[in-house]
């Protein structure tokens, strides 16, 4: 009886509860959106490795290291395998067309990033021209590009135009590796330098270190820091995560406003059910008299009318969260350029569903509470 | 007229909790809608003041700021033969050469970290600035490891003030003065001897050339010349360009995301304006009987209600201004995409901005209001008058 | 039979209503003709049809067949936005629930009306002024609805409806829901409304003591008029 009785009082004034079905749908997803982007920022943090460490200047990420280190980092115990590379920052065509490039050494990157995964027969090509490039699945997607079409990079940091052909196509292998970063050959960079800017030659942005087992990262990080501690580049090297963190802190309090606004679409969206609750109670306030003559007390009309609420926002809840995924998909078609992945976690789902129930019971409060204290004698006066 | 003000706004009183309710969900949205866009227009301001429309920036062509570029000492001194270039009363040109780099510095309380600027004067910069003041200490002496740091330097990083030494590049610098920089980008950043700063990064390149036009109007002129000399691979722009331009890309995601999540938002305060308007509607079925019997036409009972649901906007819109005004206490600090390096500013609330954001809540009530009012309009007196 | 003397001339006015597929006649034929002055009564059974034939005759509604005429004015054949700017300053309004704006003072609801018109602040004033001394309320120009008794809003409301000194004042159930003092000042009211001040006015009452007052009395049923029998009054009460 209170279910039927709860069920059909949330469906009497019909324009009402679409309309509230409607904002909570709307409110809903907006929080999860926005938390969606907020996991995506930090999806490079996700696909970190725990066995990988990133060596880089001690001073600035814009200073390089030399060559030179290459050899005497392998030689510390623990060290599995190295590799190196740049940060290259080319244009393509337009600033607009940002994407992610970088030179690295190839065959000893792309055995230590098992997540990048290209066809054997693509990799050896790729390997064999020195001028061939790596592209991921989505700038393939993005730029229409095809094997073997030639693309040029306008070099920012490394000016000229720097002339590629693409010689593989990776994928990546889980749901959180970025598929839009473009590799070309380190030594390309290093053999142009050496003839047009020789100072700037055999440098390197960056190392990356793989080592026997997640639990001496620790311990490698500081020998190699160490090691070079006092000369002419000082190092600092921390786990990919770490230095994935590194660069979310930059963005810290512009997350914090994101995240902080996620929460004031839930208080916009409380408001106006808690309105539409009251409004709804206010007018049956001679029911609930009734009902109380018959016997039924407080807490059955508390229930009733949490009930309602419950039910108001769980349905406009549960459309909301059904909508994200298409929503989403719209959103990565347009922004997922800039972020590595940009994906619906389960987590997101859950805190939608929390914040629909969060919200129903608050709206529920006042207006239960008023219903519970009605004089008999004061509602029936309002139904004559 | 003035009655039917009145009216629409007395109405509105009659149900006071469910008007704050639905006001204040618009409030909210007015309240996002402000902060981002104060926030956009904070960081433009700060750094458009940060350059001054007389002064030239010379940056090596395609870098997209100081901290990209890199100029060899003969392009350098070659840029200083300019004759368009100022000179100061001792007959000197105005004019220097600059080292930019970022180095990390810990953040106070969070134990995050910064890329902040550095930067490598000459005698001339000071001049060139003129936004900038020194708030405590003295400048640093030419050819030693002094340095001066900006305000929000010192508010933001942990261990930086007057007499601090702070280590990096494998010396120890002595901080022997804080700068105001007046709401500009300067404020964030270090200043030091541009040769010994070069010498410790063991950079021995300039980041930029700045000068001061003896006559603004030769800024094409100046232009033309650099950018066309084949001897450099450089290219200038004017100072207050050039970091308007800094700004542009982070200004623009403040923007869209602003406006885009102010959209979103506004779908609910519209729908609880609706919700609440419908109510009202109904609540005075007789009284607008009431209203068409004495003659009133129904553009009248249309008007009424729309100025008692735009009302209702402008309400939640002033408190919602209120509150983000609130903000402009607050300074923000982050990194700026484009140059990778740390800014403070501030929330800056602006009269364009009042306009707009009034303007929005108005909007959000009629947009909430029209169809209930429609359907009071439309109201069949006879039946109307029954229900009383 | 057309009669030029008659402020009111209702010829042959038929009026149905429709309940979805079911079309219920409420008024078949009617003539009536109301001299000007004239306190006119209608009384009849519920669902006779009284309060239909008074909406017509104010303008509030639409006649399916036949034609009304109020002063000059054919108003049967008006469009809604002019029957809208007629009635501001041809019909009064009195209804048995007083239909006072509850946000506004009694002065302002009796200004109301007036505000469709050009006058000025001031003479709106005196024009209010005035209408609320002649129903003596004066002293309570700044009361709401809800801080007046039943019959003073009844009696603010008659203020409201001749304030704009109309042609003609149709009232409905006037006294329906005041008690008996109260409903004896607003009868006086309306009485010396017709005899002092020679305004026309078409009550429709199911109380027979407000019948008494009337000069012409009609009866109301099934959609016919007739002049009220000795029995069918007997039968109001």
């Amino acid at each position: 009886m209170l279910l039927k009785l709860l069920w059909r009082n949330a469906f009497r004034h019909k324009l009402r509860t679409a309309l509230t079905i409607l904002g909570m749908c709307v409110a809903i997803l907006a929080f999860g959106l926005l938390r969606t982007v907020i996991d995506a920022w930090h999806s490079g943090v996700e696909a970190a490795a725990a066995d990988r460490l990133v060596t880089r200047n001690a001073i600035s990420l814009i200073f390089n290291l030399p060559l030179s280190y290459h050899e005497k980092i392998r030689a510390v115990d623990g060290v599995k395998r190295v590799s190196y590379g740049n940060w290259f920052g080319g244009i393509y065509i337009d600033e607009k067309n940002f994407f992610a490039n970088l030179v690295v050494e190839p065959r000893s990157y792309f055995e230590m990033y098992p997540e990048y995964t290209m066809d054997d027969f693509q990799r050896e090509s790729f390997l064999r021209d020195r001028k061939g490039c790596v592209v991921g699945r989505k700038l393939v997607r993005r730029f229409g590009w095809k094997l073997g079409d030639p693309i040029t990079l306008k070099g920012t940091i490394f000016p000229g135009n720097w002339e590629m052909v693409i010689r593989a196509i990776y994928k990546g292998k889980y749901d959180s590796t970025d598929e839009g970063v473009l590799f070309f050959h380190w030594e390309y960079l290093n053999e142009t330098l050496k003839k047009t800017s020789p100072r700037r030659a055999d440098n390197v942005g960056f190392y990356v270190i793989e080592v026997t087992h997640p639990d001496r990262a620790a311990q490698v990080a500081g020998e190699v820091d160490q090691m070079f501690r006092n000369s002419r580049a000082e190092t600092l090297t921390e786990t990919e995560r770490a230095f994935q963190m590194g660069f979310l802190s930059m963005s810290e309090a512009l997350i914090t406003a994101i995240r902080l606004i996620s929460l004031v679409v839930i208080f916009i969206i409380m408001a106006v059910v808690a309105n539409t609750m009251i409004m709804s109670v206010r007018e049956r306030m001679g029911e609930y008299a009734v009902l109380k003559t018959l016997g039924f007390g407080a807490l059955f009309l508390s229930i009733l009318i949490f009930g309602e609420s419950l039910v108001i926002c769980g349905l406009g809840g549960g459309l909301g969260i059904l909508m994200t995924f298409p929503v989403a998909d719209l959103f990565r078609q347009q922004v997922g350029d800039y972020f590595p992945t940009f994906i619906v976690k389960d987590v997101t789902l859950l805190l939608d569903a929390a914040a629909a129930i969060l919200v129903g019971t608050a709206a529920g409060i006042l207006p239960a509470w008023r219903a519970s204290r009605v004089r008999i004698s004061e509602g029936l006066r309002r139904l004559g | 007229m003035s009655l039917l003000v009145s009216y629409s706004s007395r109405s509105l009183l009659t149900r006071r909790l469910t008007t704050i309710l639905t006001a204040s969900g618009m409030a909210l949205v007015v309240f996002v809608f402000a902060a981002m866009v104060m926030l956009a227009e904070g960081l433009e301001k700060t750094l458009v003041d940060t350059g001054s429309p007389d002064n030239v920036v010379v940056i090596r062509r395609s870098a997209k700021s100081e901290v990209e570029s890199g100029i060899e000492r003969i392009q350098a001194s070659l840029v200083e033969t300019l004759p368009q270039i100022a000179l100061d009363s001792a007959g000197r040109t105005l004019s220097a050469k600059e080292l930019v780099v970022l180095i990390t510095l810990p953040k106070k309380g969070a134990g995050s970290k910064a890329n902040v600027v550095i930067r490598g004067v000459e005698e001339a910069s000071y001049a060139l600035r003129s936004q900038v003041d020194l708030a405590v200490g003295r400048w640093p002496r030419p050819g030693s490891l002094e340095i001066a740091v900006g305000g929000s330097v010192v508010r933001n990083s942990r261990g930086v003030r007057l007499g601090a030494s702070i280590p990096f590049a494998n010396r120890s610098w002595e901080v022997v003065g804080v700068f105001n920089a007046a709401g500009t980008g300067f404020s964030s950043e270090i200043w030091g001897d541009a040769d010994q700063l070069m010498q410790a990064f063991r950079r021995p390149v300039y980041s930029s050339v700045i000068f001061r036009l003896r006559d603004p109007a030769d800024f094409d002129d100046v232009k033309a010349l650099i950018d066309g000399d084949p001897r450099l691979t450089l290219e200038a722009k004017r100072e207050t360009d050039y970091y308007r331009e800094q700004s542009e890309m982070m200004a623009k995601f403040l923007r869209v995301l602003g406006t885009s999540l102010t959209l979103v938002f506004s779908i609910g305060a519209v729908v609880g304006a609706m919700i609440t308007m419908y109510a009202s509607v109904a609540n005075r079925v007789a009284e607008i009987g009431t209203l068409r019997a004495l003659g009133f036409q129904r553009r009248s009972i249309l008007l009424a209600f729309l100025l008692e649901s735009m009302i209702l906007g402008f309400a939640g819109g002033c408190g919602g201004l209120l509150a983000a005004s609130a903000l402009q206490l607050i300074t923000v600090s982050t990194t700026n995409f484009q140059t990778f390096s740390e800014i403070a500013f501030n929330f800056s609330l602006s009269l364009k901005i009042t306009g707009q954001a009034l303007g929005f809540s108005v909007l959000m009530g009629l947009a909430g209001g029209l169809l209930p009012a429609i359907r009071a309009a439309r109201l069949n007196i006879v039946e109307a008058l029954r229900e009383s | 039979m057309e009669d030029r003397t008659f402020i009111v001339d209702i010829q042959e006015v038929s009026k149905s209503y429709r309940r979805g597929a079911q079309v219920l006649p409420v008024l078949d034929r009617i003539s009536l003709g109301i001299p000007e002055g004239d306190f006119l009564v209608l009384m009849g059974p519920s669902g006779s049809g009284k309060s239909t034939l008074l909406n017509l005759i104010a303008g509030l509604d639409h006649v399916d067949e036949g034609r009304i005429r109020v002063g000059d004015l054919e108003i049967s054949s008006l469009s809604e936005s002019a029957l809208a700017s007629w009635r501001a300053f041809h019909v009064g309004f009195i209804f048995q629930f007083y239909n006072l704006i509850p946000v506004l003072t009694a002065f302002e609801n009796v200004e109301l009306p007036l505000t469709l018109s050009g006058l000025s602040s001031k003479e709106r004033r005196e024009h209010v002024e005035t209408a609320l001394r002649l129903v003596r309320l004066e002293d309570r120009m700044d009361h709401r609805p809800k801080q007046l008794s039943g019959g003073q809003q009844q009696r603010v409301a008659i203020a409201r409806a001749f304030v704009t000194d109309p042609t003609i004042l149709v009232a409905d159930e006037p006294t329906g829901d005041l008690d008996r003092g109260s409903a004896e000042e607003v009868l006086n009211l309306l009485e010396g409304l017709s005899s002092d001040l020679g305004k026309t006015i078409i009550m429709v009452t199911h109380d027979p003591r407000a019948a008494k007052r009337a000069r012409t009395l009609k009866y109301l049923d099934k959609g016919v008029l007739a002049d009220a029998p000795e029995t069918a009054l007997a039968e109001c009460l």
